[in-house]
């Protein structure tokens, strides 16, 4: 079995609203040293399939289909 | 006139759809997302607002997998008209049948309220009855109606007449709402049979009810 992790978040350019909106959130809690925070999602599938790049070839995908919408966002997926 | 609007489990502008539709004469019919065609009579067909699947995942996102979306597209593709409002323009960016995509909005909060909006091309169906550069007066009841394009698909939208509508104040001057791309509300497809829109021309059907300028943009499908 095969894990993998989807990790998706807005293209950079694409503004961030709840990411600002965290990051003003931290200001005011004065942690200070935050440069810049994206608020993103996570995907966690468990797989039934051994072959890692038949399994990555499954996750994009799904990814393309369906996981994100590839007009506004990018995606990630680590296999474990 | 014979228009279909469809349901999809969460959808629930189908019977205020119904009901401005027939206001002006048309006949209708209201299709459960699990037909497989769209009734061959169809004039116009309607993706009506609400939250299509709980707005799962992103909104619009599970709802462009429903059985009738494949009859959808179809239908489109060979030239049929489609209208989505709010929920439905979700669903029909998400199917790709409208260029961009439509994000949380910038404040973060759902917002329901009247509007106004500029006429930005009436060189199509939807508002042929109304002039470029007419105020009207139409309420939004969205979270994700921060419409995003990237610089290039803001051209072509420009370059091809395809944006419908912008956010104004009532004097038509800049007023966004939510951060939508240049203010947009609403845009059509290239082949303008196809139109989405945030706004919910449904509900202004009556003066008593706050506005009835969403009679000008319903008409102009007759």
């Amino acid at each position: 079995m095969i894990k993998a992790v989807v990790n998706i978040s807005l293209k950079a350019g694409v503004l961030d609203s709840q990411g600002k909106a965290v990051h003003h959130a931290l200001d005011s809690l004065h942690f200070n040293g935050v440069e810049d925070v994206r608020v993103g999602k996570q995907i966690i599938l468990k797989l039934d399939e051994s072959d890692k790049t038949k399994a990555m070839t499954q996750v994009t995908k799904m990814c393309e289909e369906l996981l994100a919408n590839t007009v506004i966002e990018d995606y990630d997926i680590e296999l474990s | 006139m014979k228009v279909t609007i469809l349901q999809f489990p969460g959808t629930n502008c189908e019977y205020d759809t119904q009901y401005a539709f027939e206001k002006l004469g048309a006949t209708t019919e209201i299709l459960w997302h699990k037909a497989k065609e769209v009734p061959s009579n169809t004039d116009l067909l309607v993706v009506a607002g609400g939250f299509s699947y709980g707005d799962y995942l992103r909104s619009g996102a599970i709802a462009k997998f429903s059985p009738v979306m494949k009859a959808v597209t179809t239908y489109a593709n060979n030239g049929g008209k489609v209208l989505g409002i709010c929920n439905g323009f979700q669903v029909l960016t998400e199917a790709r049948l409208l260029p961009g995509a439509l994000k949380r909005n910038n404040g973060l909060h759902f917002i329901s309220k009247h509007h106004h909006l500029k006429v930005i091309n009436n060189d199509n169906l939807f508002l042929k009855e109304l002039e470029c550069g007419d105020v009207v007066n139409i309420p939004i009841a969205h979270h994700d109606g921060n419409y995003y394009i990237d610089a290039d698909g803001l051209k072509d939208l420009e370059a091809n007449n395809q944006i419908l509508l912008r956010y104004t104040d009532a004097e038509g001057g800049t007023k966004n709402p939510n951060g939508s791309v240049e203010s947009i509300a609403g845009v059509c497809n290239k082949n303008k049979n196809v139109f989405g829109l945030m706004p919910h021309p449904e509900r202004a059907m009556e003066r008593l009810l706050g506005s009835d300028d969403g009679i000008k943009m319903l008409k102009g499908f007759f």
